[in-house]
Formats: structure tokens, C-alpha cells, sequence
């Protein structure tokens, strides 16, 4: 009891922590918070559309936040998330324009998905790769392969897969209606993006919790020595994690085109994979939080696209609350075992 | 774009160096003394933004990079408290402060956002500036550029020569060891993370203030950090080398604007991605030069060896670990 007492506590003292900074920021601004916070929350969930674009954006995030647990429990920074996402875009555009000329359309649209999943696992082993075999710091590697995949969207938008005539940073052209996800018109939402969501946070639930992978990829990421002492194959293991979180990426990409964006365009990532890392170590590593932080994070992002429209203000606020909130969670996290440390301590 | 002047080249790799080589000196002092500070992408971009504003309001340069150096300080000093004292991941604090000070940067300078404001003039050394070839590059530069290039010696000075130096590079090796002998290691991390810090606040003020004046979204700094963290693994934490990969950088992204004039059907962001795998590449490289088989190999052939040996290096032994006191 008073340990759910102390964690509530300490949640509030991190809410206010983020509170005044967030609010000290926007009057560093020249900007009036309330008003600013009432815009983002209006922004947000203020109406079903928009309550359609956040759930837009927890889709894809969630799913990259699926795909970083496998990561994150092998001690990887996978912070080629961001890449692995782009290149899943990438393939599932390749696929759907191969599929133009096929006369079975919609089948292309389920190919598709395939499609986007390998190219990120491709990707992810990449970067994967480099860490077991190159020595290269898997940041570094995921990283560089990041900036390579953004290079690789702006050369197939600008060179190979152009609009006829203009090639613009407005993407390649719009696929036909028949290459969109089905799209029920009542709720503005993909039942098969959501069907999917959920279904990938089952899978990793039960992937980590009751396989032999996860179970090996906990006992790697706690205490590598032991397990190598077990014979358990460290590169192997890694190498596996990054294909999940590649592959989960990938689907996120792959549901950008075919469920969002309709086409391919450079910013098809939107940082959803950056942001995915922030809500992963906010939610402590935990599956079942993941989702709701996931969805908060959606919020802000979607409500503070209404700060340059209504009060002039950049919208890059949302990533200013998101990382105060995680460092705060950081700070609070560190105390408590600053405390724990003290008072075993005083017991000797 | 068509015609090729070899001293304007070089004149503009090292001005375009510049902040690449604060950056990296600024990543080196802090990694050798065991701290990894990951927030520099971030940090540039805050700095930057920072110092532009400062000197706009104000008409001081000398207080823009001033305001740069503090704000690069604060958010070393953050990173270096969270994994020092407070024992945190060195790297999870750094990545979430990388995104938070970009964000809060374009957030902040928003209203500043593409105006004219004040810039370092060129200062060109009397004399010295008349030696063909040599005078237009290395002293028809402003004093950002000369202040960069002092620094790589003064560093590589400090940290091999001097017995503040050695303390610094023996924390880095060994916190516990260096306590035992009586330096407070955690109070000279934070201090030294902070000074790297402060070098990395200069980076951001002169792109702001210098190469690529003003503020905007985006304002052109963006990777940089990355980089600079890239060089010092390339550099082996040597300053000197870290500073040679910076100019190595800076000359593959001016030869994207020449490439870009050659080939004009290849869009521009193409060429400004190229270093990027470039230095994996050579991360790959460092990685093979450690390897008995390789070394091995190489035994005969001696020049292929000293490539190998110019590559080699290896990390403060204590880097990301600091120590904790029982």
C-alpha cells in the first residue's frame, strides 16, 4: 500500500516538475501556456477527425515501440528505428506500383505488407549486423543507415519514381483508390491497422514472456557473462532482436503508405521512430504501458499542430513536453534508487 | 559551379570546418575523461539558436558565443549529473536531450527564424595572407576559423603534455584508481563534461554566428552533432585525429556542391548523405585493425600495415562507466 502511494507520489512530482518547465518555456515564448495547453487538448481530442489523426499516429508509434521492447531487453539502442520504418515505406511503395499493372490490385495491397516488413527487417539487419560482425556501436550504425534511407526516399522521389513532370518534396504520385487500406468512412480509421496494432502487442507479450527468444534476450541483456557461460549465441540473439524491431518498423512504414499518405514522401517516418524510443523508456520498458503512453504522445503530437495556426507558435512543443517527461521519469526513477541505496545503508 | 579553384576549396573546407572541429574537440575532452555526452545534435542546434537571438538582441557577437558556450555547458552538466551522481544511462539521458533541445530550439527561436542578424567579418591576418596558396587559406579566414584551429593544438597540448592532462585521461581509464590517488574523479567528470560542453556550445554559435548565419527551421547544423560524435571514435580520442576527420568531412561535403554542379540530375540531398556511410565504412576498418587475423595478414605487407596502425585505437577503458564510491 504505501508502495502505491509513494509511486503516485512520485508520478505527481514529475507532472509538476514537466508542468512548470513546459510552462516556463512558453512564457519564455512571449506565449500564453493556458491557452496554448487548452489548444493542444482541443487539437487533440476536440473532435472524432481529430481523434482519427491520433489514432493515426499511435499506430505506427506503438508499433515501433513494440518492435524497440525485443531491442531494449538485449540492452540495443536501436535508434535505426527511424531508417528501419523509412525502408519499410520504401518497399511497400515498390510493391504497390509493381502492382499497378497487375490486374489483381488489391492483392498487391496485402503483398504490400510483406513487402514493408522485410525491407525493414533488411534494414534492421543491417545495422545488425555491423554491431556483431563490424564492431560498429549499433547507434552509430543505425544511425548512419537513417541518413542513407532518407537519402535513398529523396533519390527515388526526385529520380526513378517521380510525378510525371514535377518531381516536388510533395512525394510520388497518389496510388488509385483500389491501393488504399479498407477504410471504414463512419469512424475514418482502418479497422486492419488497428486488427494489426493489436495484434503485434500480443505477439510481443507473449514472444517475451513465455519463448525460449525472449527469455535468452532477457538473460543476455541482464547479465551477458552468465549467459555466455550458458552457450547462448550473443550475436545470434542480437541479430534476432534487431529482425522483430526491424520488422515492426517496417509494418509501421508499410501502414504510412498504404493507410496514411497514400504515397511515398520524405518525411513518410514523421520521427515517429525517435519518439517511439522516448515512449519506450517512459513506460519502463513495460508493454502494457507502452500503448497509453503511446497514445499520450499522440495527443500532443497531433493537438500541437494547432500552436502555429492559433498562437503563431512552432509545434515543436510536443517533443519539449515528451522529453521532460521522460527526464523527469529519469530523475524521479534515479532518486527512488538513491533513496533505496541510503536507507539499506543506514540498516548495516 | 563549374570552375574548380583549388585554394577556394580549401579555403572553404576549413571555414566549413570549423564548428565540426569544436564539436569533435569539445566530444573528445568529455570521452576522455570516461563521459559520453550524446546530446550534441541537440545542443548545436539549442546554442545555436541561443547565440543568434543573443547577439541579435543584444549587437554582441562576443556575447552570442558567450550565451553558446553557457547554454552548451548546462546541458552537458545535465547529462554528466544524471550518469555521474545519479547513476542513469549515459546514453538514455543524452538521446532524450538530443530531441528535447532540438525541439525546444525550434520551439524558442521561432520568431527569430530567417532574419538578417549580426555575423563574424573576415579578419585577414596582415602580411601572412599574401603567401600564395597557403595566405588565402589559413589566414583570410575570420576568427572563428583561427580560434578552431588554434584550439586542436592547445588541446592535444593539454591533454598529453600537461599533468591536468594526465589526471584527466587516467579518470577516463580509471575512475577508482585516479580516487585512490586523490583526485575527486566525479567532481573533474562533471567538470570536464562541462568544458567539452562549453566547446560544443561554441560549434553551435559559430554556425549560427559564422558559416551558416541566422536561425531557421532547419537551420543547416542539423547531423553535425552526429558527426562530431562519429569523428571522435574516428579520431581514436585523439584531438589531432579527431580534427583531421573534420576536415576530411567538411572536404567530402564540399565536393557534394561541386558533384551537385557535375551531375545535376542527381538531387542535392543525395550528396549530403554520402559521409555518412563513409563513416561507418571506416568504423568497420577501426573494428578490423583490432582483429589478430588481420594483423596477421598485414605482417608482410607494411604498408598496408601502417594504414592498419593509423587506424587503430582504442576507448578510455572506463568510458560510459562511471565509477561509484562504496
Amino acid at each position: 500500500m504505501t508502495d502505491y502511494y509513494r509511486t503516485i507520489k512520485e508520478i505527481i512530482f514529475a507532472l509538476v516538475i514537466v508542468f512548470t518547465f513546459t510552462t516556463l518555456v512558453l512564457l519564455a515564448a512571449g506565449a500564453p501556456p493556458f491557452e496554448a495547453y487548452y489548444h493542444i487538448f482541443k487539437g487533440a481530442l476536440g473532435s472524432w477527425i481529430r481523434f482519427s489523426h491520433v489514432i493515426k499516429t499511435w499506430i505506427p508509434l506503438t508499433l515501433c515501440a513494440c518492435g524497440l521492447l525485443y531491442t531494449f531487453r538485449i540492452n540495443l539502442w536501436n535508434i535505426g528505428i527511424e531508417g528501419q520504418m523509412m525502408m519499410g515505406a520504401v518497399f511497400t511503395t515498390a510493391c504497390l506500383r509493381f502492382g499497378l499493372e497487375s490486374p489483381v490490385q488489391p492483392l498487391f495491397l496485402w503483398f504490400s505488407f510483406a513487402a514493408g516488413i522485410t525491407g525493414g527487417a533488411i534494414w534492421a539487419f543491417g545495422a545488425g549486423f555491423l554491431k556483431t560482425k563490424g564492431g560498429v556501436n549499433e547507434i552509430f550504425a543505425g544511425l548512419g543507415l537513417n541518413f542513407v534511407a532518407q537519402g535513398i526516399i529523396l533519390w527515388l522521389i526526385f529520380g526513378p519514381w517521380k510525378r510525371p513532370g514535377v518531381a516536388s518534396m510533395s512525394g510520388t504520385e497518389i496510388f488509385p483508390h483500389t491501393m488504399w487500406l479498407p477504410h471504414l468512412t463512419s469512424i475514418r480509421l482502418s479497422p486492419v491497422g488497428l486488427g494489426l496494432v493489436t495484434l503485434a502487442l500480443v505477439i510481443t507479450a507473449l514472444m517475451l514472456r513465455y519463448t525460449r527468444i525472449g527469455l535468452y534476450l532477457k538473460a543476455i541483456g541482464n547479465n551477458p557473462n552468465a549467459a555466455r557461460i550458458f552457450g547462448i549465441k550473443r550475436a545470434k540473439y542480437m541479430l534476432i532482436a534487431m529482425l522483430f524491431a526491424g520488422g515492426f518498423a517496417g509494418l509501421a512504414g508499410s501502414l504510412q503508405v498504404t493507410g496514411v499518405y497514400h504515397r511515398l514522401l520524405p518525411a513518410i517516418s514523421s520521427n515517429y521512430g525517435y519518439l517511439a524510443l522516448l515512449v519506450v523508456m517512459l513506460a519502463n520498458y513495460n508493454i502494457w504501458l507502452a500503448p497509453f503512453i503511446a497514445f499520450f504522445f499522440a495527443c500532443l503530437n497531433v493537438g500541437s499542430i494547432q500552436l502555429p495556426m492559433v498562437l503563431q507558435l512552432d509545434s515543436s512543443l510536443s517533443g519539449v513536453i515528451q522529453g521532460s517527461l521522460v527526464l523527469a521519469a529519469l530523475a524521479v526513477h534515479a532518486w527512488r534508487t538513491f533513496r533505496k541505496d541510503n536507507s539499506h545503508r543506514g540498516i548495516e | 559551379m563549374s570552375e574548380f579553384d583549388l585554394t577556394i576549396l580549401f579555403a572553404s573546407i576549413v571555414a566549413g570546418a570549423a564548428p565540426i572541429v569544436l564539436a569533435a574537440l569539445g566530444e573528445t575532452i568529455t570521452e576522455k575523461a570516461g563521459v559520453i555526452n550524446l546530446s550534441l545534435d541537440g545542443t548545436i542546434l539549442l546554442s545555436a539558436m541561443a547565440s543568434f537571438v543573443i547577439a541579435y538582441e543584444t549587437g554582441s557577437l562576443i556575447t552570442g558565443f558567450l550565451t553558446g558556450a553557457v547554454i552548451g555547458g548546462i546541458v552537458a552538466s545535465l547529462v554528466a549529473f544524471f550518469s555521474v551522481y545519479l547513476r542513469q544511462s549515459q546514453v538514455a539521458v543524452g538521446f532524450v536531450l538530443t530531441l528535447m533541445t532540438r525541439d525546444l530550439a525550434y520551439f524558442l527561436g521561432n520568431s527569430y527564424s530567417r532574419i538578417q542578424g549580426p555575423q563574424v567579418e573576415p579578419l585577414h591576418v596582415p602580411l601572412m595572407n599574401k603567401i600564395p596558396f597557403i595566405g588565402p587559406i589559413l589566414f583570410g579566414q575570420n576568427i572563428v576559423v583561427y580560434f578552431s584551429v588554434a584550439m586542436i593544438g592547445i588541446c592535444w597540448w593539454y591533454l598529453y603534455r600537461t599533468p591536468m592532462g594526465l589526471n584527466l585521461r587516467s579518470i577516463g581509464e580509471n575512475p577508482k584508481a585516479s580516487f585512490s590517488r586523490g583526485i575527486n574523479s566525479r567532481k573533474m567528470q562533471m567538470v570536464y563534461s562541462v568544458c567539452g560542453g562549453m566547446f560544443v556550445g561554441l560549434a553551435g554559435a559559430a554556425f549560427s554566428l559564422s558559416t551558416k548565419p541566422g536561425w531557421g527551421r532547419p537551420q543547416g547544423a542539423e547531423g553535425t552533432g552526429w558527426i562530431a560524435l562519429a569523428l571522435v571514435i574516428f579520431g581514436g580520442w585523439n584531438p589531432i585525429k579527431a580534427a583531421i576527420g573534420a576536415y576530411l568531412f567538411s572536404f567530402l561535403q564540399v565536393m557534394g556542391i561541386y558533384f551537385q554542379g557535375w551531375f545535376p540530375s542527381i538531387p542535392a540531398q543525395v550528396f549530403q548523405v554520402a559521409p555518412f556511410p563513409l563513416m561507418i565504412f571506416t568504423l568497420v576498418i577501426m573494428h578490423l585493425t583490432q582483429k589478430e587475423s588481420v594483423l596477421s595478414w598485414a605482417e608482410e605487407k607494411n604498408w598496408i600495415k601502417s594504414v592498419l596502425k593509423m587506424f587503430s585505437s582504442t576507448a578510455p577503458q572506463s568510458l560510459g562507466k562511471p565509477y561509484k564510491p562504496d
